[in-house]
C-alpha cells in the first residue's frame, strides 16, 4: 500500500524518513501540539509551500528549466479565488468556480509561455518568464477595480469554514473544533494529495522523460522524444499545481495581494527552498519548505533567547552579534552555509550518506 | 550486404557558428553491413554523425534515408523513422537507472523480452548492474549500456561514434564481438572509429574524411591491405593503429 501511495519512490534514507515522519506528524497534529493562530498560520504556509516548492520542482529539479513565473501563477490562482469570493460572496460556488478559473488560466497562460519561448536556450526563457511575470504584477497593479490594486482584496469564506462556526460545543484536548480546524485539516489534505499527485507523475514514464530531458536534451530528442512538448507539458503542469497551491492560500488567508502572491521575494524564496531541500527529489520540497519558513517565522525568536541568555551571563559582544535585529543577516549566513555543505539540498546529502 | 543504399549523403555542408565544417559531404552507406567512417580528429565524422541525426541542420545538401529525404527533419523524427545513434559521449542518463535507460528507449516503455533477452547474451554484465544509478558504472559498462539502448528497439541504421573511445582492450574485445553478432541483423551501420583493428575486422565498406569532405570509398578490405593508401589517407600505416 505504501509502494502505491508513494509511488515507490521512498525517501530511500532512515534520517530523511525520519525528519518527513515528523513533518507530517507535525502538521497533522499542529492544533493540538503547539495550540495558538501563529503555530497554524506557520504550519499551513509550510503545506501550502510544499505543493508550490515541489510544482518548482518539477520545473527546475526535474526538467532543468529555470522559470521566474512560477509566483506569477501562484498569484492567479490565488486572485481567481479573491475575486469570485468578492464579486459572488461567500460560498462553496465561488472557491470552485476561482479554483477552477485560475487553474486553467494558468495553464493556458504557461502553454502559450512555453509555447513561444521553450525552444530557445534556457537564460532566454528565463529572461522572457522574468518579463511576463514583471507585467502581470503591473498589471494586477493596475486593475485595481477587480484586484484592489497595491492594497490587495480582503473577502470572506463559506461560515463552515470560519472559527465562528462551532461543531462541537466542548473542547477536545484543549482545542475547540470549529471550521476554522475543518479548513486547516481540508488544506492541509489537499497539500498532502496534490504532492502525492506530483511524486505520481514524476515516477511515471512522462516523470523518466523528464529527468532524461534534464541530463542531456540533444540525446532524449535521439532517442525519439519531441523535447518541446514534455517541457511545455511540464510547465503547465507545474503552473497548474502552482495556481492550485495559490487557491489554497487565498482560501486560508481570506486575502490576496501581490505581497504575499506576486512578489519576487517569494520566487526567491521559492527557489532557495528547493536548492535546499534538494532539487529532483521532491521529498525536497518538504523539507526545505519547513526550515525555510519555520526560520523565517522562529529565527528572530531564538535569537532573543540566546542574546538574552548571553547578556545575562555578562558576556561581550556576543549578545550584539546575536541580536533579534540582525535576523536577516544571520538567515542569510545560515542559508549560505547550508548551500555550501549540502550542494546536493539537504535530501541529496542524507541519501548519499546512506549509500 | 545489398546495392540498395540505406542512407544518401550528397552534397552536405554544415555550419557551426562561423565554422564551416562539413564542406560537401558524399557519401553511400549500402543496406546491411557495416561501413566505417575514419579520418584524422577534425576532419568532421562526429558532425557527419550529427547532422544525419538532425542535431546540427546541414545548411546545404541531401540526406537521403531508405528513399527518404530527411535532411530537414527533427531529430526524434528521424529517430522515430528508424535511425538509432550512439553519441561519442554515449549519452548516459546517470541519474536513472541502467532499467530506466532502457525503458526509456523502448519508447512504448515496454521492452521487448526476446530482444533484452538477446541483448543480455550480448553483453551479459547489463543483468548484474540493471538496477545500478548508470552514473555509477565504468567507461566500458557506459557503452554497453549506450549500445544496448541504441538496439533495444529493431532500427534500420545504427549510428556509432567512436565506441572503443578510451576503453581498455578487454572491453574492447567484447565490443568488437557485439558487433559481429550485430552485423548478423537487419540494421545497418555506420560506425566513426579510430581503432583500426576493429574497423578492420567488423568493417565491410569504409569512407575516409579529411577536411570536412568524403576523400576515398571502397571496401574495407582494400584499404586494410594497402598501407600507401593508409598512409596517404590516415596519416598513418595500419601497422601503427594497432
Amino acid at each position: 500500500m505504501f509502494s502505491y501511495i508513494f509511488s515507490g519512490d521512498f525517501p530511500r534514507s532512515k534520517l530523511l524518513t525520519l525528519l518527513l515522519v515528523v513533518i507530517v506528524v507535525g502538521l497533522v497534529l499542529t492544533p493540538w501540539l503547539f495550540p495558538g493562530s501563529r503555530s497554524m498560520e506557520t504550519a499551513m504556509r509550510i503545506a501550502i509551500f510544499i505543493v508550490l516548492v515541489a510544482s518548482y520542482d518539477l520545473l527546475l529539479g526535474y526538467t532543468g528549466i529555470v522559470s521566474f513565473a512560477h509566483t506569477m501563477f501562484f498569484g492567479i490562482g490565488a486572485y481567481g479565488v479573491a475575486i469570485t469570493l468578492n464579486e459572488m460572496g461567500r460560498g462553496y460556488d465561488a472557491i470552485f468556480i476561482g479554483t477552477a478559473l485560475g487553474f486553467v488560466g494558468s495553464v493556458l497562460l504557461a502553454f502559450l509561455i512555453g509555447l513561444f519561448s521553450l525552444r530557445v536556450k534556457a537564460i532566454f526563457f528565463a529572461m522572457v518568464t522574468l518579463a511576463v511575470a514583471s507585467a502581470f504584477t503591473l498589471l494586477v497593479s493596475q486593475l485595481y477595480q477587480f484586484t484592489g490594486g497595491e492594497d490587495g482584496l480582503t473577502y470572506s469564506i463559506p461560515r463552515e469554514l470560519s472559527p465562528a462556526f462551532k461543531l462541537m460545543k466542548d473542547k477536545v484536548f484543549g482545542v475547540s473544533i470549529n471550521g476554522k480546524l475543518v479548513l486547516y485539516y481540508c488544506i492541509l489534505f489537499a497539500s498532502f494529495g496534490l504532492f502525492l499527485f506530483m511524486l505520481r507523475v514524476v515516477n511515471s514514464p512522462f516523470g523518466r522523460v523528464l529527468q532524461a530531458i534534464r541530463e542531456n536534451e540533444f540525446r532524449a530528442e535521439a532517442i525519439g522524444y519531441r523535447t518541446v512538448i514534455y517541457r511545455t507539458a511540464t510547465n503547465c503542469l507545474a503552473a497548474g499545481m502552482a495556481a492550485l497551491a495559490g487557491s489554497l492560500m487565498a482560501i486560508w488567508l481570506k486575502y490576496t495581494g501581490p505581497d504575499t502572491t506576486l512578489s519576487l521575494n517569494i520566487m526567491v524564496d521559492i527557489l532557495l527552498m528547493v536548492v535546499i531541500g534538494g532539487m529532483g527529489t521532491l521529498y525536497g520540497a518538504v523539507i526545505g519548505s519547513t526550515l525555510f519558513i519555520m526560520a523565517q517565522n522562529y529565527l528572530q525568536e531564538l535569537m532573543k533567547v540566546a542574546s538574552d541568555q548571553f547578556s545575562a551571563m555578562g558576556l561581550p559582544l556576543l549578545p550584539d552579534l546575536i541580536h533579534p535585529d540582525r535576523w536577516l543577516l544571520w538567515f542569510g549566513i545560515l542559508f549560505i552555509l547550508s548551500v555550501y555543505f549540502f550542494p546536493t539540498g539537504i535530501v541529496g546529502r542524507l541519501r548519499k550518506a546512506k549509500t | 550486404m545489398s546495392d540498395q543504399l540505406c542512407l544518401n549523403l550528397q552534397g552536405v555542408h554544415t555550419h557551426i557558428g562561423q565554422y564551416h565544417i562539413l564542406q560537401g559531404v558524399d557519401m553511400k552507406v549500402p543496406r546491411g553491413g557495416v561501413t566505417m567512417l575514419l579520418g584524422r580528429n577534425g576532419a568532421g565524422k562526429t558532425t557527419t554523425m550529427r547532422t544525419i541525426m538532425g542535431l546540427w541542420q546541414a545548411s546545404q545538401g541531401s540526406v537521403t534515408f531508405n528513399g527518404s529525404d530527411i535532411t530537414k527533419m527533427e531529430t526524434h523524427d528521424i529517430s522515430k523513422n528508424g535511425i538509432s545513434y550512439v553519441p561519442e559521449d554515449m549519452g548516459i542518463f546517470s541519474a536513472l537507472s541502467v532499467k530506466e535507460n532502457m525503458i526509456l528507449a523502448a519508447r512504448t516503455g515496454e521492452m521487448d523480452e526476446a530482444r533484452l533477452d538477446w541483448i543480455f547474451q550480448l553483453f551479459p554484465a547489463m543483468k548484474k548492474f540493471w538496477n545500478w544509478p548508470a552514473g555509477n558504472l565504468s567507461g566500458g559498462q557506459k557503452q554497453m549500456l549506450a549500445i544496448s539502448r541504441a538496439v533495444i528497439e529493431p532500427s534500420s541504421l545504427l549510428l556509432v561514434d567512436e565506441p572503443t573511445k578510451g576503453l581498455a582492450p578487454a572491453i574492447i574485445g567484447a565490443l568488437t564481438e557485439a558487433f559481429v553478432e550485430l552485423k548478423q541483423t537487419d540494421t545497418t551501420i555506420l560506425m566513426v572509429e579510430q581503432n583500426f583493428q576493429m574497423a578492420k575486422t567488423i568493417g565491410d565498406t569504409v569512407c575516409v574524411m579529411d577536411d570536412g569532405r568524403v576523400v576515398h570509398s571502397g571496401k574495407m578490405s582494400d584499404l586494410a591491405e594497402n598501407e600507401q593508401l593508409q598512409e596517404q589517407l590516415l596519416g598513418l600505416s595500419m601497422g601503427a593503429h594497432q
